[in-house]
């Protein structure tokens, strides 16, 4: 490696030098910035993810393998480079006046922000192992402390420690499944893998305990039953609005983890990994969807409904060894997390909204009589929840199509079945929050913040039209393969 | 050649004890022994000891700690830097620059914030 | 050869002993010292299998700061004047099973290397010197060796904001 070959790999990765270095100057600049101005640290970490977001849109068909075959960039991750950006902009547009609001401002919390969401930038384009488990710690650390920026208040550091103890404990799992694969390839890289088990050089057994390590290392940080025990308790104690962009980013960079390593490394493992794949997405819905119909806590339903989702993301993995169906994983995958995120952060902005100090606010009766009082915020929740249950014309609806499809290709009828029949289960917890809002009789209080609205309103225009136009937009994950 | 460095911190690693523990054993040889009260008390720089040996530390310690810490790990990776510095290419260095400096942020950080500041 | 293997098994008892010591020992600092000696001896196992970087890394970071940290830790809870407190009372005998176990698989696994395990290969003499180190550190690793001072850098600004809160309170 010598400077002009470094400064092309340096070039094809822009967009996160970019979100990284401005997190470094920013935690510098924030420094001499007063306590009554925190705004304007807010402002500056969404423009330094909006110039990123500008330069990975400008480039969209960049594609390269840099710093000697350990970062790839290609369809797959510029596809969610774009999703990260967006949904660290969003997090930022409904984190500035909930943390004034809750007496937590601090420049910290945006440098944190801008350095989680590099992790996940790293994650998306990471074709080694070792760059994996890197980006993991990059986009995980600041979690657990943004978790637990509340500190004084005790829900917020049992959130934070819950979540570090066991985000530890995965990541260590992950680097042991790496030292497995290692011993059984002699390689960390994803292709390096690939040639090694082509060759007849790698040592199966062991390989196939590595990637059952990383599996469940990174079921861990997307939450996947029986891995998910942590997930209730430390997005109900987190800040809601860490809890919105963890929900979406730390999900969406655990699965591009999951679906690059075995899309690209593990194809040749798939009759023994497809059923076990199978058993926990089954799991994952069943359960998560189930235990959400008792959640009367705002926060702990949509904790289950994330946990719940997470197994429909998976759905689309299962049928991952196949050659011809692939294409189509990759392509589900990544429409289902982009409508995941939209729904999320539309139900997210609105449980902000009405959340009051002291974590009041959170609870299914508090939200009774909302349409009366805040017409607005009752019509975004409904458009999510909706969509979360997947009824058409909404986004959320078109996610799980396609992964029913996919996985229809891919000759799995039973598991599809547990979908459906899962999703009408979910039908019920989803529309009992529209009928407590549009029914009941009740006394609401909700804050008037205009970014908050603007956030709300504008993810649930985009629920609806663009699952009404939704051809370009699959068809530009279509086009997001895997390189 | 490479062994025979490490014979050196070897001969060194058993010579270490040797001199305290004859620093030790000389006088309890040769000099006479009157003990009374104020000899038999802990010894601590001059001063009389107040309370117990083992009290509760502050929480600053464990903060200077954690800052220790993550200094010490970036002299880790600077060590194959510093060994390798005349034989490795410009750029190689400049790397190392670059690693320095970002943590230097971290540096300028916790020095304003008041966290290598005895409270 | 046969030094080496003298040297081995005297530091294989030293750190058996000096582990057992620590699980054993009543106070809590004592403990942490027989830890710094387990770290110490296993360090210069790794001198032995020729990893003079990871030897010299284990001395630094394990036996020295991170054995610091956990000293300050002990002395900040008070940790070694604690009763030693009521085990759960499955522990015992579910831990005796997960050793024997343990045990079996090591002695089957190293025994009859039923993964096709390969004799582990002696490595280049050099391979593992700093300079070689530095040589892969600069070249082949440049990304993860920069992206983890940022790592190191984000660590640094998470135990700042999560303890300044604490401190204030305790003032208080």
């Amino acid at each position: 490696m010598n400077l002009s070959n470094a400064s092309a790999s340096l070039n094809a990765i822009l967009p996160l030098v970019v979100v990284i270095l401005w997190a470094c100057a920013l935690l510098l600049v924030d420094l001499f910035i007063t306590k009554e101005r925190k705004g304007l640290t807010a402002l500056l970490a969404a423009i330094g993810m909006l110039a990123s977001l500008i330069i990975t849109l400008a480039r969209l068909d960049l594609e390269a393998v840099v710093f000697n075959g350990m970062v790839t960039v290609d369809g797959f991750s510029n596809f969610l480079t774009v999703l990260f950006l967006g949904s660290g902009i969003v997090a930022v547009a409904l984190s500035y006046d909930y943390l004034k609001r809750m007496g937590l401002e601090k420049g910290e919390y945006y440098v944190l922000l801008l350095f989680t969401v590099s992790g996940m930038m790293l994650m998306a384009v990471a074709s080694d192992l070792i760059v994996v488990f890197l980006a993991l710690e990059l986009l995980s650390i600041p979690l657990y402390v943004l978790a637990g920026i509340a500190t004084p208040r005790l829900d917020s550091e049992e959130s934070s420690l819950k979540y570090f103890l066991l985000g530890s404990f995965s990541t260590g799992i992950v680097v042991y499944g790496i030292a497995l694969v290692f011993g059984a390839t002699g390689t960390t890289s994803l292709a390096g893998i690939v040639d090694a088990i082509t060759a007849g050089s790698a040592g199966m057994g062991l390989l196939v305990a590595g990637a059952a390590m990383l599996l469940i290392g990174l079921g861990f940080k997307v939450a996947l039953v029986p891995f998910h025990m942590w997930t209730p308790d430390v997005y109900q104690g987190a800040p809601s609005s860490v809890t919105a962009f963890m929900a979406i980013g730390a999900k969406a960079a655990g699965f591009a983890a999951i679906l690059r390593i075995f899309i690209q490394a593990f194809p040749a493992l798939s009759v023994d990994l497809t059923p076990v794949l199978w058993v926990l997405a089954a799991l994952t819905m069943i359960l998560g969807n189930v235990v959400a119909i008792a959640q009367r806590n705002i926060k702990r339903l949509l904790a289950y409904s994330s946990i719940a989702n997470a197994g429909y993301i998976l759905l689309a993995l299962v049928p991952y060894g196949q050659s011809d169906v692939a294409a189509d994983s990759v392509a589900s995958a990544l429409f289902y997390l982009l409508a995941y995120a939209f729904t999320s952060f539309t139900a997210w902005s609105v449980v902000i909204a009405l959340e009051q100090v002291e974590g009041k606010g959170l609870e299914l009766e508090d939200y009774a009589g909302l349409s009366r009082r805040y017409p607005i915020l009752a019509l975004t929740m409904t458009v999510a929840m909706l969509s979360f249950t997947g009824v058409p014309p909404t986004l959320g609806f078109l996610g799980k199509f396609y992964v029913f499809r996919t996985l229809l290709e891919g000759g799995f009828p039973g598991l599809a079945v547990i979908g459906v029949v899962t999703s009408l289960i979910s039908a019920y917890y989803y529309l009992r929050v529209v009928v407590y809002m549009y029914m009941r009789e009740g006394e609401p209080q909700a804050i008037r913040d205009p970014w908050l609205y603007i956030a709300a309103t504008a993810s649930a225009i985009c629920l609806v039209v663009l699952g009404i136009f939704s051809q370009p937009l699959f068809a530009w994950a279509s086009q997001a393969m895997l390189h | 050649m490479q062994t025979e460095q490490w014979l050196y911190i070897g001969v060194f690693l058993v010579l270490a004890p040797l001199l305290p523990a004859a620093a030790i054993l000389i006088p309890r040889l040769i000099a006479p022994r009157k003990p009374n009260k104020i000899k038999q008390d802990t010894y601590e720089c001059g001063m009389e000891t107040v309370g117990e040996t083992w009290i509760q530390f502050r929480v600053q310690y464990y903060i200077f700690a954690l800052v220790f810490l993550i200094f010490d790990v970036e002299l880790v990776f600077l060590y194959p830097w510093a060994v390798a510095f005349d034989v490795l290419p410009m750029f190689a260095v400049l790397e190392g620059v670059l690693f320095v400096a970002i943590l230097i942020a971290g540096l300028v950080y916790a020095w304003r914030k008041g966290a290598l500041e005895w409270r | 050869m046969i030094p080496d293997i003298v040297l081995f098994i005297i530091l294989a008892l030293v750190a058996v002993a000096s582990a057992v010591g620590m699980l054993f020992s009543k106070n809590a600092i004592y403990s942490a010292l027989n830890l710094i000696l387990n770290f110490s001896s296993v360090a210069v196992l790794y001198l032995i299998l020729g990893a003079p970087f990871i030897a010299l890394a284990q001395v630094t970071v394990y036996a020295g700061a991170i054995m610091v940290l956990f000293l300050f830790v002990i002395m900040l809870l008070g940790a070694e004047r604690l009763r030693r407190s009521e085990t759960l009372p499955y522990q015992q005998p579910v831990s005796i099973i997960l050793a024997a176990i343990l045990a079996v698989v090591a002695i089957y696994a190293l025994l009859f290397r039923p993964l096709g395990i390969e004799a582990a290969s002696v490595a280049n003499p050099d391979f593992s010197s700093p300079a070689a180190m530095a040589e892969m550190l600069f070249n082949e690793y440049l990304l993860p060796f920069e992206v983890t001072s940022i790592l190191l850098l984000v660590a640094m600004i998470g135990a700042i904001v999560l303890t300044r809160k604490r401190q204030r309170r305790v003032q208080r």
